[in-house]
């Protein structure tokens, strides 16, 4: 690839990117997955499953390293081993309360061993020359429009499951002991949304590879729930967020020659920074004025 | 190589001076990340080693890229993060998805250096050393490696050992172990720096991300054996040993099989085999009759 100049005109610079088709296809995806990810991430800080949700995006690695060694489509082995590993960890649950401590070394050890064979079969097979980093820290260069399709048609069934159990599974997540009295039935859902949060990284690990996904999942929903509490508002300013900076790592990579990653997680970390430095900069602000008044105000704000 | 029956390669791996010097790391490696991990399990703190184990990657990327030592970036930027971490949260422990959000940037970060080290001057013929720090390679450990391996090893374990009884009170009592003038946040920070430490060790042998496992599984399996604190830190600690040499034994045997890949089989297998066992909290009342 050329190394191109970015012009500060964002009229010419995006002509220009729009010129390689490439980028085109890397722009698209690179939307679906964040809105993806955005949503379903969302659900995944709010039910604190941080470590579930990080332990699915490393499985896409092996999954992808299998599809490889064993001849089959990327797709395949992404989806495939992404969807089995919630599987797993849904049974593993089974039966234990969450966030216990053995829950946690089980997963951490499906993750580790998991990540074992995908190591194990980059080693059968010899054939890549530069290894496992295309796959562990993804590529926006040599994406399809056929990927692009599978991409958007995933992506659409995972935005209609999450629409349709969307209302019982906030309330399953934000309590889920009065929801199983009303007659949710939790354990269904959280199964269900496992196997999304399968389907969503499997996505995203083709864009970002399967070290980054992890990042488009928690960062923007992270961002966003420090700054609002309103659930609506708090999923919209998410997936703003996702999409604002994959695209903007999409132009940042697109004109300088470090990893698409590396922008992405930076950007997002960034946003999450100056969320929490704001929100702190507000209590402090608030606690100010609220012992700087006179008693009767702080009172009166006390009161209402 | 290949020409060889599976035995005589075997037999010529092991007289080799690379699988001696796997062999003395690795057992004492196994050992500290083995104590280490049994409270990491005890106190729910899994998901920092997690975090760890890619701060491992970035430390060593970083460290190669601005042309240092793998282990000094690999140690600073574990203690760093370790400490990061423990003055984050309260008492010790960060809140999952701040611990998330860091590391998901600092592995970002980790693949800016990766690029730097490939793309300059001084890693241009070495484009696997990314391959080597993220899955291990303790088949290239040299005589000096090995030793300072060995001594960092040693000195964690005996910290975890002097600091092991009132850490446990503070694991399972965290309240009731502060009133009785026990530093819990003192512990629960020495701790994440013995945790910082281990997650560099275990790098050189399993890589950075696969040292979750060596952590997390011969850990998991105690504790789902024993209820037994010492016990179990006694448990896990040979489970660790044990499951190293059977990883190496295993990929001194098969030389198509990686040893991080051997190692991890290995630990699965044993943390899988414990499910076999009923479980104590459903039958333990017929289980101490049975064996009494």
């Amino acid at each position: 690839m050329p190394s191109p100049v970015f012009s500060w005109n964002p009229l010419y610079d995006f002509q220009l990117m729009w010129s390689y088709p490439f980028m085109v296809n890397a722009f698209r995806a690179g939307a679906i997955v964040a809105v993806v990810a955005g949503a379903v991430g969302w659900f995944m800080v709010l039910r604190r499953q941080t470590f579930a949700g990080h332990t699915l995006s490393v499985v896409a690695f092996p999954g992808a390293a299998f599809a490889t060694l064993a001849g089959f489509s990327l797709s395949l082995g992404y989806f495939g081993f992404c969807v089995a590993a919630a599987l797993a960890l849904a049974g593993l649950r089974r039966g234990r309360e969450p966030g216990g401590a053995e829950e946690s070394a089980a997963t951490g050890i499906v993750q580790a061993f998991l990540l074992a064979c995908g190591y194990l079969f980059m080693a059968l097979y010899k054939g890549l020359l530069e290894g496992p980093q295309s796959l562990l820290f993804g590529s926006f260069l040599g994406i399809t429009g056929g990927q692009v399709a599978t991409l958007a048609v995933a992506g659409a069934a995972v935005l209609v499951v999450l629409a349709v159990i969307g209302r019982p599974l906030l309330f399953a997540s934000v309590d889920a002991q009065v929801a199983a009295a009303r007659g949710v039935p939790v354990r269904a859902l959280s199964v269900t949304f496992l196997v999304m949060l399968g389907v969503a990284t499997a996505e995203a690990a083709q864009i970002t590879g399967a070290l980054l996904v992890f990042a488009l999942l928690v960062l923007p929903a992270a961002t966003a729930q420090v700054l609002t509490a309103r659930p609506g508002l708090s999923l919209l300013l998410t997936v703003v967020i996702g999409f604002g900076v994959t695209w903007a790592g999409l132009v940042a990579a697109f004109y300088r020659p470090y990893p698409l990653g590396f922008f992405v997680t930076s950007f997002a970390f960034g946003l999450f920074l100056l969320a929490h430095g704001g929100r702190a900069t507000a209590r402090a602000v608030e606690r100010r004025r609220a012992t700087a008044g006179s008693g009767p105000v702080a009172m009166a704000g006390g009161a209402a | 190589m290949n020409a060889y029956p599976a035995s005589a390669a075997a037999a010529s791996a092991w007289s080799q001076p690379f699988f001696h010097h796997a062999l003395l790391a690795g057992t004492f490696i196994a050992l500290a990340a083995g104590l280490v991990g049994y409270f990491l399990v005890l106190r729910a703190q899994v998901f920092t080693g997690d975090a760890l184990s890619h701060v491992a990657f970035t430390g060593a990327m970083a460290a190669l890229a601005g042309g240092y030592d793998l282990r000094l970036g690999l140690f600073a930027g574990c203690v760093l993060v370790a400490l990061l971490l423990a003055g984050v949260g309260r008492r010790g422990k960060a809140d999952d998805v701040v611990i998330g959000s860091a590391f998901a940037w600092i592995l970002g970060l980790g693949s800016f250096f990766l690029t730097l080290y490939t793309t300059s001057a001084s890693g241009m013929g070495n484009g696997g050393a990314g391959t080597s720090v993220l899955f291990g390679s303790i088949f290239g450990l040299d005589g000096g490696q090995a030793l300072v391996a060995v001594l960092i090893a040693l000195a964690v374990s005996l910290a975890v050992l002097l600091i092991g009884r009132p850490l446990l009170f503070a694991t399972l009592d965290e309240n009731v172990a502060a009133a009785r003038g026990v530093p819990v946040r003192a512990l629960g920070l020495g701790f994440l720096v013995l945790v910082g430490v281990t997650a560099g060790e275990a790098t050189q042998a399993v890589g950075s991300l696969l040292l979750l496992g060596l952590l997390a599984a011969p850990a998991g399996a105690a504790v789902r054996l024993t209820d037994r604190p010492f016990h179990g830190l006694a448990l896990a600690a040979a489970l660790a040993v044990g499951e190293m040499w059977a990883g190496l034994a295993l990929s001194a045997w098969v030389p198509q099989c990686p040893p991080s890949f051997a190692v991890m089989a290995a630990a699965t297998a044993v943390y899988a085999a414990t499910y076999l066992r009923p479980r104590r909290a459903a039958s333990g009342r017929s289980l101490v009759v049975a064996q009494g």
